[in-house]
């Protein structure tokens, strides 16, 4: 088959939402763009992982404590399967680590803000969670086979990190008014970020309309960010908290909440390193990354003991 | 071999179907070599539905876990009642994504 042919017959599997699989013939830029974007993923799931780690020790109860826990080990469970399904397209996943430690790779912007309050655990559950199941139920339908099956195992997964968040929220709204105020407080610093965690707006998305034709993605930054306002506006009222923008209506034609203008140079500056924790995040991942080495050292020499002393057993038989 | 006979070796074969599913375990089956086993995993276990991919996987190079050892290997689910979403309590007016 020719490239041109090859490349008709993919366009044709992907009109008619059949599934690329790993063995499949796929142009040079959607393999590299899937790498690209899964990466990108895996490195949000660890990297996710410090903001709310930094509150286990410091849970207000034990309940919460084994909440949280388990919920930062289902994250850690998410990197994992998605560098697996970077590296069905050939990626390796000690590059892909080495890119983020080197801080070469990008990782979502959301995990560069300070979590200082309890409220902030809520308030990361409720809606970051709540932000990652919208893209992430929209990525179950992407036209690549594995990402797809990782996202509908992850998908299983976030509702009882976004209820916990919510079970938090709740306690703290119904609270004392300190509660209260912290629980606001908390809403007030995540939900700008948390708009900004959909990417830039449509008109400025570099990458967007090659990954909707390719069915990569199903939906534009700006088509999820308006699915999750439209979430979140209604609880944030049962919840009785007031969400941080004056300019926010709902379109009585539509139904949709439309929010206020986004502060994109925040946004910008995440990107390019100087948000408030960037720098601290990719230190904590190194100090792990090379404070863990001997843990690894000591695992393949244990492994290369009992290789050995299995083939002794072997030869005096 | 104590009778010297030459046996075949043991292949598991997976599954794949159109669905969106992973390769999923149908069974194992006897054959010389990859190639044999391949094709007799076609002829036997994909004569109907529509499969698009087949993994065949020697026996020998599957590590498991044995059904006697899941209660101590597993974690008693029950007990971990806190990874499910039901174990929170949110108040019935903040609705569900
Ligand atoms: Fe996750
Ligand atoms: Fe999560």
């Amino acid at each position: 088959m020719t490239e041109a042919s090859r490349q008709f017959d993919f366009e044709g599997r992907i009109a008619r939402d059949e599934k690329i699989e790993p063995n499949d013939w796929m142009p040079s830029r959607y393999r590299r763009q899937l790498v690209r974007m899964i990466s990108q993923h895996a490195h949000s799931e660890v990297v996710g992982m410090l903001p709310e780690g930094n509150w286990i020790t410091r849970a207000p109860s034990l309940r919460r404590k084994i909440s949280l826990l388990a919920k930062v080990q289902d994250e850690a469970g998410h990197g994992l399967y998605l560098y697996g399904a970077a590296e069905t397209l050939g990626a390796e996943r000690e590059d892909l680590i080495n890119r983020l430690l080197g801080g070469d790779a990008r990782y979502s912007s959301i995990f560069n803000y300070p979590s200082v309050t309890w409220g902030d655990v809520g308030v990361i559950g409720w809606l970051v969670d709540q932000a990652a199941m919208v893209n992430q139920t929209m990525l179950t339908k992407c036209s690549y086979g594995p990402y797809a099956r990782a996202m509908i195992q992850i998908c299983k997964e976030e509702n009882f990190h976004k209820r916990q968040g919510m079970e938090i929220m709740a306690v703290l709204s119904a609270g004392t008014s300190a509660q209260r105020a912290m629980a606001q407080d908390a809403l007030d610093r995540w939900w700008w970020p948390t708009l900004m965690m959909f990417g830039p707006p449509d008109e400025e998305s570099p990458h967007s309309s090659e990954l909707i034709g390719w069915k990569v993605k199903m939906k534009s930054n700006d088509e999820l960010r308006q699915w999750f306002v439209d979430l979140a506006v209604p609880q944030a009222e049962a919840l009785d908290l007031q969400i941080p923008d004056p300019e926010l209506v709902r379109d009585s034609k539509t139904g949709h909440w439309i929010s206020g203008p986004i502060n994109w140079d925040e946004f910008r500056s995440i990107l390019e390193g100087e948000g408030p924790c960037n720098r601290e995040r990719i230190e904590s991942r190194r100090e792990s990354h090379f404070g863990g080495a001997w843990v690894r050292e000591a695992a393949r020499a244990y492994e290369e003991k009992c290789r050995k002393k299995k083939a002794l057993e072997r030869e005096s038989l | 071999m104590t009778s010297g006979k030459v046996v075949d070796s043991l292949w598991e074969v997976f599954l794949q179907e159109k669905n969106n599913s992973g390769h999923v375990h149908v069974g194992s089956l006897r054959a010389s070599g990859s190639e044999e086993a391949l094709q007799a995993a076609r002829d036997v276990y994909a004569r109907r539905g529509s499969p698009i991919s087949i993994w065949v996987v020697l026996s020998e190079s599957i590590v498991a876990s044995t059904p006697a050892d899941a209660p101590s290997f597993f974690d008693p689910k029950d007990a971990k009642s806190f990874r499910y979403p039901n174990y929170y309590k949110v108040p019935r007016t903040l609705k569900d994504a």
